[in-house]
């Protein structure tokens, strides 16, 4: 097993003729993902890569039975991408797209929180169960299949820390990156959940940075209801107060939502920080080695 | 983004909620000329987007004209945390009996836009929150109802017993909920909010941020915009597709990917260097790109070596080496250079660097700790 995304993904991309849609199409079907279908409004008819373009989302899961949408739209137009991907029956909407309005989001992740659907992102790499399905932009070589589920607020670190893991010899179940923005979809809370109900996860490693309180939050959580061993990184103790470190979501505001703060809520429910990327496989090892003999 | 106190009360204005009658002041001779047209006492206030006026000494009230000009002497041009006073705002002076705060934002976890009130106003809202957070009354608003009458009635109701003022403050916290959605604010506040003399709700001052995600659609708002030195360089920085942000070390860090830059300047501060900047070259970054950050890096004179850190995904690594060389052609460098580049191409980057002469570690932690004792020596 392993969460979210697996060898039944039926995956539609809206923005397959797109410079990236096109690209990252090509990459996640070399991977061996299962792309049924792409959309891009006023392109139905044509192919990307082989696979059908459609107008609508609503007629690609009609006529392939498409199961997850990744979205390549640009940001202007994500919001409402994401809300036609509930509205056609989707069950897991995953949007790239940086740079999506806040109140957009707002919109967006309430409609489909009434419609039942689970979102990842925006701003987000995407999601890869290594050996079955990639569903985004990560680079597929540096993953390994394995126990360890991973999710994250960045891209490019969840890359420096898998191929920590993997360099290791530690394979991993699912990892998710959950984005940079404000408002995004599905978080700690419920992924945190979702790696505890699979069997096939023994360990969690959680990348979180600086600004909001999920972190404080996920801590919390993870003292009430998670039993498999958690590590966790936080990026950004050396950010400045007041400014916005890339990410739309990364910035220490009134004093609130520093490392610092969010380190010592980690500490103080027994999950171990890295200080260093190097020690998250340390880390991971020791619990895990330490579980088994339980 | 964040505007002065006159233009988000100019917003409050045109949603008809009430705010002093005041006047922007550029220089003591129309501070002089507004005080002088106003009854006293006004209050001479500096405009700098920066919090803890107050304390500064950037507020003062004024009597009488004499008393306007010397307040007027005194702010323009101090400085306020680093910025220089360049505008004051002359608002009527106003008696009031009691004062309040009423805010708007985002909440993270409610995935909503949230009212937040307090009878606690006057004073700087994350002072509350962090002494009594239980004066603050917080309420989630459904994005598909927006601020309705009930919700605006509850919300008034922790503030007033009388109803005159819940009804006024009513109409008011509706309007307030339409100027965050209109101008795709990230933060809308009145603080303090008062009940003056007479029984009018008004706002004493007004504070708005916005959503840089949104600005695409606001060219109003966008046109408020004024960006300090620091702020310039950032947004000149945008514009060539990176993020950077300025700090006070000597070791330049060039990344890709925000969350691999927060976590080398940590490792840099972690061995014992001082991270210079942020620096963000973004995905699939083109060769350019790696020149105009090179440019960027070495128009900060505190940098005393450049550090290198790459995880290929879909930068692929061969360009960012490429953009290197060609940087490294047309400047001249005269600081050490450390590279690492892993993932996407790492290899056939590995060789072009190599072939420059440039020095190549294969970790984060050997890049940060080579970095510094490149600093150490040229210092």
């Amino acid at each position: 097993m392993s969460i979210l995304v697996n060898n039944k993904t039926r995956l539609v991309v809206q923005g397959i003729t797109g410079r990236d849609g096109s690209f990252h199409t090509s990459k996640m079907k070399a991977y061996g993902t299962n792309i049924v279908a792409g959309v891009s409004p006023g392109k139905g008819g044509q192919q990307v890569d082989g696979i059908p373009v459609f107008n609508t989302v609503e007629d690609a899961v009609k006529a392939t039975n498409a199961n997850t949408s990744i979205i390549f739209v640009p940001a202007p137009l994500a919001g409402d991408a994401i809300m036609e991907a509930a509205e056609a029956g989707v069950e897991l909407v995953i949007c790239i797209s940086e740079g999506v309005p806040t109140l957009d989001m707002v919109k967006a992740t309430a409609y489909l929180k009434k419609k039942g659907v689970k979102l990842i992102g925006a701003n987000c790499p995407g999601l890869i169960t290594p050996g079955e399905a990639l569903v985004g932009i990560l680079p597929g070589n540096i993953f390994l299949k394995g126990n360890v589920g991973l999710m994250s607020r960045s891209g490019t670190l969840t890359y420096e820390m898998v191929n920590q893991l993997t360099t290791n010899g530690i394979g991993q179940s699912t990892c998710v990156g959950i984005g940079g923005d404000p408002v995004a979809g599905l978080y700690y809370q419920e992924l945190l959940q979702m790696f505890e109900d699979d069997p096939e996860t023994e360990a969690i490693v959680l990348i979180g940075e600086i600004g909001g309180d999920a972190e404080e939050r996920a801590a919390q959580y993870i003292k009430e209801h998670i039993t498999k061993p958690v590590v966790a990184f936080i990026a950004g103790q050396t950010a400045p107060p007041g400014k916005r470190m890339g990410h739309a979501g990364a910035i220490i505001s009134s004093g609130s939502g520093t490392a610092a703060e969010k380190i010592a809520a980690f500490e103080a429910v027994g999950v171990p920080v890295a200080r260093r990327p190097v020690e998250i496989p340390v880390l991971v090892k020791e619990l895990m080695e330490k579980r088994a003999k339980a | 983004m964040k505007i002065h106190e006159y233009q988000a009360k100019e917003i409050f204005s045109r949603y008809a909620i009430p705010v002093t009658k005041e006047k922007v002041c550029y220089t003591v001779e129309e501070v002089v000329e507004t005080a002088s047209s106003f009854e006293m006492p006004v209050v001479v206030k500096a405009q700098v987007l920066v919090g803890g006026r107050g304390k500064a000494g950037g507020v003062k009230l004024a009597r009488s004209v004499e008393e306007a000009r010397t307040a007027g002497e005194q702010i323009l041009g101090m400085d306020i945390k680093g910025l220089t006073v360049e505008k004051v705002l002359v608002a009527q002076g106003i008696k009031f009996n009691s004062e309040y705060y009423v805010g708007l934002t985002i909440d993270r976890n409610s995935k909503s836009v949230i009212f937040m009130a307090s009878s606690e106003g006057g004073v700087e809202i994350e002072e509350v929150a962090k002494d009594n957070p239980n004066a603050i009354h917080k309420f989630v608003i459904d994005p598909d109802l927006g601020m309705t009458a009930f919700l605006a009635r509850k919300i008034a109701f922790k503030l007033f017993n009388d109803f005159a003022l819940v009804k006024q403050a009513v109409g008011m916290f509706q309007k307030l909920y339409q100027i965050f959605i209109d101008t795709d604010a990230s933060l809308v506040e009145i603080n303090p909010l008062v009940v003056t003399d007479d029984g009018q709700l008004l706002a004493l001052d007004g504070k708005m941020n916005f959503d840089d995600n949104a600005l695409f659609r606001q060219p109003a708002i966008e046109a408020l915009n004024e960006p300090d030195e620091d702020e310039k360089k950032e947004l000149e920085a945008k514009e060539k597709g990176l993020s950077y942000i300025r700090l006070d070390g000597t070791i330049g860090c060039m990344v890709n990917g925000a969350g691999l830059a927060m976590a080398t300047m940590d490792l840099v501060k972690y061995f014992g260097g001082q991270p210079a900047n942020f620096l963000d070259i973004g995905g699939s970054s083109s060769p350019q790109k790696v020149i105009d950050a090179m440019n960027l890096l070495l128009s900060d004179k505190n940098v005393k070596v450049v550090m290198i850190n790459i995880f290929g995904g879909i930068t692929r690594c061969d360009d960012v080496a490429r953009g290197l060389v060609t940087a490294l052609q047309q400047l001249n460098v005269d600081i050490p250079i450390v590279v690492r580049l892993s993932g996407t191409n790492a290899r056939q980057g590995l060789e072009i660097i190599k072939e420059a002469n440039l020095p190549v570690v294969n970790t984060m932690s050997e890049a940060a700790q080579e970095a510094i004792r490149l600093c150490a020596a040229c210092q």
